[in-house]
């Protein structure tokens, strides 16, 4: 049931607790957190057999790469364009657990299984595709039945306006986050990542991942049309696999800001405890 | 015919559904089930059945001459180092013999010639290598499909084996498809790339094309084709080289 029709217990107490978060929301959250983090270490160490990115529908190592992690003279970098950044110790070399140099793009700590070894992280990464593809399909339909999308998720008009928009930004700039009966809803702000995440980049990266197989682009051309070729695709999903990563940070140092404990047991439990407003 | 590739199409994934099933339960010194060959191979278990499903017989994109990479760089073995493969190139192939054989009505063996003055097909596709590298090129050469329809597969054929002259230390390269890319107009027994005769680092004299697969299935520097009943009696027993010595996934359609 929506946030707005439950019964706040103990309205007379400072923390009035709420039924925030419905169970399809709590079991797709955690079947993600642990996808989400093996789908990406295992695509880390696929990156690492090629680590180039191109734009269309070839590329391959005579072609420019727009993005390369590698080595030069015992240095690692990470170019993009023009701009060439030395990561010495973090991409293109890094110190393995014998206090040897390897020279792979992503170090070990970030991938699955951490030594060097293609066929093994392609079968955590395609094998987990499905179950994360699964997952979104019954999630849709599942947050479409019990109205998470239209009444948890979608802004309402009122939201959408510049002035409210920029007062959200505003708060979150100054780490003001809601309180009391505000904090019931998710925030403008809070809506745009999640819809983001949940209706733009995770189908991005199934669409763009299917893109890279080649029976799919017999199966399917249109693939290939929408994301303008299968090298196209594949620097596409490495982009939307870090603003996931992105999303991650946000999403974890906001839950620290704004109590990590409540909100963790409300992801656990659906219940949430109100954060008291404070008094003018 | 389109009729009899369905069946076929039928019986193979019937047949390696059960070949996979015999390859669990097997318990050779060499093979060891462990969490990756049961777990984790049930997404290429699931992507060979969906993808046959909606693929069915769909052709792989194909590419117009602008768009074809303007180096197509080569990988695997480029060189074959053996003595007999050595004296082949010498003779610039005219030895050569493409040898047909296994579970088929009428074996028999081709030199070049004989292959190029069959009807030929040309295709620019795209070659997508398991590392994530893609380079597009043109192929010309006999549709697998006609030269098996030449030697004529027995009922019990559901798997064509590709023997190769190049080896990784003492093992030379061998790969399997099944009927259905067997079968499938694009899949191509190549001897000409980019309009010129096949180069030695690209595959020569003879090639797979296997367009709705990974770079690893296009078997190169082919010199006997055999039709099997299961792959268990090919090298380890998972039908390709890299399937049994690196863990690859025999189906490389993703």
């Amino acid at each position: 049931m929506a946030v707005s029709d439950q019964e706040v217990t103990n309205v007379n107490t400072a923390a009035a607790i709420v039924y925030r978060h419905k169970l399809s929301t709590r079991i797709w959250h955690w079947l993600n957190a642990v996808v989400i983090l093996i789908m990406l270490m295992s695509g880390l160490m696929i990156f690492n057999a090629h680590p180039r990115l191109y734009w269309g529908q070839y590329g391959a190592n005579f072609d420019h790469a727009w993005l390369q992690i590698g080595s030069a003279g015992g240095d690692g970098f990470l170019r993009i364009g023009d701009l060439s950044i030395r990561t010495t110790g973090f991409l293109g070399a890094w110190q393995g657990p014998d206090d040897e140099t390897v020279y792979t793009a992503f170090p070990g700590w970030l991938t699955i299984p951490s030594t060097y070894d293609l066929a093994l992280s392609r079968r955590w990464h395609l094998t987990f595709a499905w179950l994360f593809m699964a997952a979104l399909v019954v999630y849709w339909i599942w947050s479409l039945a019990n109205r998470h999308i239209r009444q948890d998720l979608l802004p309402e008009k009122r939201e959408l306006s510049a002035r409210h928009i920029l007062d959200d930004i505003k708060n979150h700039t100054l780490l003001r986050f809601p309180r009391g009966e505000e904090a019931k809803r998710y925030n403008t702000l809070q809506k745009f990542a999640y819809l983001g995440v949940v209706f733009v980049l995770i189908p991005l990266m199934i669409l763009t991942g299917l893109t890279m197989s080649p029976a799919m682009d017999a199966a399917w051309p249109w693939l290939l049309h929408v994301f303008g070729g299968r090298q196209s695709a594949r620097s596409i999903h490495f982009i939307c696999a870090m603003l996931i990563v992105l999303f991650f940070f946000v999403h974890i140092l906001m839950v620290v800001f704004v109590g990590a404990i409540n909100e963790i047991r409300s992801m656990i439990t659906g219940w949430y405890h109100l954060p008291p407003k404070e008094r003018d | 015919m389109a009729r009899l590739i369905t069946r076929r199409n039928l019986i193979a994934s019937i047949a390696a559904g059960g070949s996979s099933i015999a390859l669990s339960a097997c318990t050779g010194p060499t093979y060891n089930p462990t969490f990756q060959d049961t777990v984790l191979s049930a997404g290429d278990w699931l992507a060979y059945r969906i993808q046959r499903l909606i693929g069915g017989n769909a052709l792989a994109p194909e590419f117009s001459e602008s768009e074809m990479s303007p180096v197509f760089r080569t990988n695997g073995n480029i060189d074959p180092d053996s003595s007999d493969y050595k004296k082949l190139t010498t003779g610039n192939f005219s030895d050569w013999q493409l040898r047909v054989d296994g579970l088929v009505s009428t074996p028999a063996s081709y030199s070049l010639a004989q292959l190029r003055a069959m009807p030929s097909r040309s295709q620019i596709t795209r070659h997508d290598c398991v590392e994530g590298w893609s380079a597009i090129g043109k192929w010309t050469g006999v549709q697998l499909g006609y030269l098996l329809k030449q030697v004529g597969l027995q009922p019990n054929a559901r798997f064509v084996v590709f023997h190769c002259a190049d080896r990784f230390d003492e093992t030379p390269y061998y790969e399997s498809v099944d009927l259905v890319d067997a079968f499938h107009p694009q899949t191509l027994l190549a001897y000409a790339m980019n309009d010129e005769p096949l180069s030695i680092g690209h595959g020569a004299p003879l090639r797979l094309r296997v367009e709705r697969q990974l770079g690893y299935k296009h078997a190169k520097y082919i010199m006997r084709i055999e039709a099997v009943a299961v792959l268990s009696g090919i090298g380890g027993g998972r039908g390709g080289f890299w399937e049994d010595e690196g863990d690859y996934d025999w189906y490389a359609g993703i």
